[in-house]
């Protein structure tokens, strides 16, 4: 870490750009080099692309990841470690460089950082670069001892020669390792372990206690000066004029720069340009999106339920046999727009020079980013710098980079580097939001109460139509569906259609996306179907998971942990809710009290999940937690409101996070299923904490909660 | 001008009276360690202290932090070793880390004002907000500091 975050370094690399010179700290041209293994600073030998060794047998590790507060700093390097038979006592982390990969085929392979992926999806090859550098290491230990590497092994930073017992530490073979090569590496097999699996300290937690983390807000280029922006307020809209006149004179000020949708005003310093920011004359081509208001498009979308939608899934005669049934059930459920509103709002820094164009941001993708600062810019792509920071929340938005997009354009018109820092306000305004839903769901059942056919018709505001059109070309956006589409209840008839329906707000990725808002509904209704079964909501849900044995695992560990079956006291209950995504299954009990009085409390929540394995526990079970918080602060308290097209909610006064007082005791319970299973940990556990919250509501109010959030719902002890 | 006390060294810094200590500590003086994130006094991830009371920087002035002796998290110790910074890297508390200069902050002056705090005394005190949801080890974190500096 030390390497990747020191202020000191930070500024002294930005000094030597400003005078032209080559930049001597992380993620800098000179170390992204054309050819691989030659020595790397201070020293240390670069073993593969992956990893370097000091002399002092510090290991450095990179990451392709970006850290958002789940842990990937640590637990990939574990991952890395583990295969490498390293001191994890010695190991610090830093990026990847994205410049490097896109020059050196991708050398980093992913570096987007989503769907809950980075354990998921780069734990493969990770074990295969930890793998080579050991055996590079053992190769040229064995060289030097001039004996077989048959003879010799790697243990906990040393590599060892059996017959005579000699060692070498890491660091004092590393240059040599640097040079060999080595082909067809193995790597061990899951009983070798002895790192993955332990609780682990993160690696990034001492630069997080006293103030030295980069947050990319933190950046400072000598020289630089500050921006603000004022953007129209209603999505879509955009600038007609403004009256720099009125402002130009005020302290600090330098300059105003003409976006599509805005403003931003440069100065000294973020304050100045801030306050001038405020005081812009400015006019608006507002548009049509101006006469929109958020509860029509709501009730809109729930008037057209009644129509055909895509057909997502159509197995045996669902509609025809709802007629049929002895009795249906039929429910709408809602949700609204929520922002991600990360603690960091979204800023970025940008130095635009001739030849090279460097900037400072916290991003989910730093290797997309550098492609369309590219192409913004009209640089190649190997003269564009990202130097990724530590992110002050992610949960998706950062993986919109249209605050980078503005912050280059920005940058282009000044002659010195620049941070833009939106606001709060701002930062609410410009979101990309998790989309509104409505969803029905209709259920048969016959004389004996058996489920006999199901259907389910969904309506949302595409995101991946926004990326690509061409990816919804059958009316369906898949990530709207996540949790829909494959539910994993087995009904012999079930149909289940889409429709998209766009609004002027952007809609985006949102931890764990469709899964959100779908997984509080179907959950929600699958209680409501066990009560017209007659039936437990914990004993209908098992008889219809026959077929997932992982599934009836949790649920049998639940009820254990959560003691399902006690009797709870007058105005308390517990609610059951489970869900899978990201490869992962999460279920939850939440015990919720509504006081005579009407006052809610989420007393405790209990999670029992099935991730496969663990990489480090401890991350894990922080990432439950987060994601729990996260889904009650949605459930309690999330909902963006439009009116006239502009969001109403724009700071943490009116868009109410969870704190300290409200949040619930969290037990977190892993039942592991082993084998290849590596699932994803960053978003499993939001998903399940609504819908478990409003089936405790439902047997203490007597009443279903079919849109959220819930404080928009009077709470009355039946 | 400000003339400020900041981690026990005087700065005449050259800004408007009215500029929020916020801004002079993250753009003036560059102790960056504390955060902007609302600006309008409702999730303290910008908490000093002055003299020792937890103080949200981004709706105090420099001109009403004269006078007072205001500490950081760059001055809440030379090299991480306050019982509070040790009790969060042994919980392991961080998660993205950006409200985590508030958070130590505000527990810092809870744990002047009460040796031992309660789950109740720490809920009323701890009112900054984590989107990350680390609440949970905060409040274990301030039992483990607090059990530590009173044996």
């Amino acid at each position: 870490m030390k390497r990747t975050l020191s202020r000191r370094q930070f500024i002294r690399a930005s000094a030597a750009t400003a005078a032209g010179g080559m930049l001597l700290s992380f993620h800098i041209p000179a170390l992204a080099r054309a050819t691989s293994f030659e020595p790397y600073a201070d020293g240390h030998a670069e073993i593969n692309a992956w990893l370097t060794i000091g002399s002092d047998d510090v290991i450095t590790i990179r990451v392709a990841q970006s850290e958002m507060g789940q842990g990937v700093m640590t637990a990939l390097p574990m991952i890395v470690a583990e295969e490498l038979e390293a001191d994890f006592r010695n190991v610090r982390a830093e990026y990847a460089d994205a410049n490097r990969s896109i020059r050196h085929g991708r050398v980093y392979q992913r570096m987007m950082t989503a769907g809950s992926g980075a354990v998921r999806l780069s734990r493969p090859y990770l074990q295969q670069a930890g793998a080579e550098a050991r055996e590079r290491l053992v190769k040229a230990a064995a060289e030097r001892w001039n004996v077989s590497p048959a003879e010799c092994y790697a243990d906990y930073g040393k590599i060892y020669h059996r017959p005579t017992r000699r060692s070498i530490n890491y660091g004092a073979i590393a240059a040599d390792a640097a040079k060999v090569s080595v082909a067809n590496v193995a790597i061990k097999s899951p009983e070798a372990f002895n790192l993955l699996g332990l609780p682990t300290r993160r690696l990034d937690v001492p630069a997080k206690v006293d103030g030295s983390a980069m947050f990319s807000m933190d950046v400072r280029v000598p020289g630089m000066r500050y921006a603000a922006v004022v953007h129209c307020p209603v999505l879509g809209g955009g600038l007609r004029s403004y009256r720099f006149n009125a402002i130009r004179n005020r302290p600090g000020v330098r300059q105003a720069i003409r976006l599509d949708n805005g403003v931003a005003i440069v100065a000294d310093t973020f304050w100045q340009a801030k306050t001038a920011a405020d005081l812009l004359p400015v006019d608006w081509n507002i548009g049509d999106a101006g006469k929109t208001f958020s509860d029509r498009i709501l009730r809109e979308f729930v008037s057209q339920l009644d129509q055909e939608g895509s057909v997502v899934v159509d197995e045996g005669r669902a509609v025809a046999l709802m007629d049929d049934t002895e009795k249906t059930i039929e429910s709408d459920y809602t949700a609204p727009y929520l922002s991600h509103a990360c603690m960091e709002p979204l800023n970025c820094t940008v130095h635009v020079q001739t030849g090279r164009v460097d900037v400072w941001a916290g991003v989910q993708d730093p290797e997309a980013t550098l492609n369309e600062v590219a192409k913004i810019t009209g640089m190649a792509p190997a003269d564009v710098y990202i130097h990724n920071c530590m992110l002050g929340g992610g949960f998706g938005r950062r993986s919109n980079i249209d605050f980078v997009r503005e912050a280059v354009l920005i940058a282009m018109e000044v002659d010195v580097p620049v941070q833009m820092i939106w606001t709060r306000e701002e930062d609410s305004r410009q979101g990309a939001y998790r989309p509104m839903t409505a969803i029905r769901f209709k259920a048969g059942f016959d004389l004996d109460k058996n489920l006999i056919t199901y259907t389910n018709h969904s309506i949302t505001p595409s995101i991946l139509e926004q990326i690509n059109p061409a990816a919804t070309a059958s009316g369906i956006d898949r990530s709207s569906v996540e949790g829909l589409a494959n539910m994993p209840y087995a009904v012999a008839n079930k149909r289940i259609t889409h429709s998209i329906r766009n609004t002027h707000l952007t809609s985006w990725f949102w931890r764990s996306v469709g899964n959100s808002q779908n997984a509080y509904a179907m959950e929600c209704f699958v209680d409501e179907m066990a009560t017209a079964a007659g039936m437990d909501p914990l004993a209908f849900r098992r008889k219809h998971l026959a077929d997932r044995p992982d599934m009836l695992n949790v649920l049998d560990v639940l009820e254990q942990k959560a003691e399902w079956r006690q009797a709870m006291p007058a105005g308390s209950a517990k609610g059951l809710a489970i869900h899978e995504c990201y490869g992962t299954i999460c279920a939850q009990v939440a015990e919720v009290t509504v006081s005579e009085e009407g006052d809610l409390s989420v007393d405790r929540i209990v999670s029992v999940v099935d991730c496969g394995n663990l990489v480090n526990p401890m991350t894990a079970e922080m990432q439950i937690e987060s994601g729990v918080i996260f889904g009650l602060t949605a459930a309690l308290y999330g909902k963006l409101t439009v009116e006239n097209g502009r969001i109403l909610e724009t700071n943490f006064d009116t868009y109410r996070m969870v704190t300290m007082n409200e949040a619930p005791i969290m037990e977190t319970h892993f039942a592991l299923s082993g084998g290849d299973k590596w699932g994803g940990l960053g978003e499993p556990s939001t998903p399940p904490v609504a819908p478990a919250i409003c089936n405790a509501l439902y047997r203490i109010i007597g009443r279903r909660i079919r849109s959220l959030p819930i404080k928009d719902y009077y709470l009355r002890r039946a | 001008m400000a003339r400020l006390r900041i981690n026990g060294e005087v700065h005449e810094v050259d800004v408007d009276p009215s500029t929020p200590l916020l801004w002079v500590l993250r753009d003036n003086l560059n102790l960056t360690g504390t955060k902007y994130a609302c600006g309008i006094n409702q999730c303290g991830a910008c908490t000093v202290m002055m003299n020792g009371h937890a103080v949200r920087s981004c709706v105090t002035s420099a001109s009403e932090a004269e006078g007072f002796e205001i500490t950081t998290i760059e001055g809440l110790s030379p090299d991480r070793s306050h019982p509070l910074q040790q009790a969060w890297i042994e919980e392991d508390v961080p998660q993205c880390g950006y409200c985590q200069s508030g958070q130590l902050m505000a527990a810092a002056a809870l744990l002047r004002q009460k040796a031992r705090p309660t789950d109740e005394e720490i809920d009323r005190a701890m009112t900054n907000v984590c989107r990350c949801g680390t609440y949970q080890r905060i409040r274990k974190a301030i039992h483990k500091a607090a059990n530590k500096v009173n044996g």
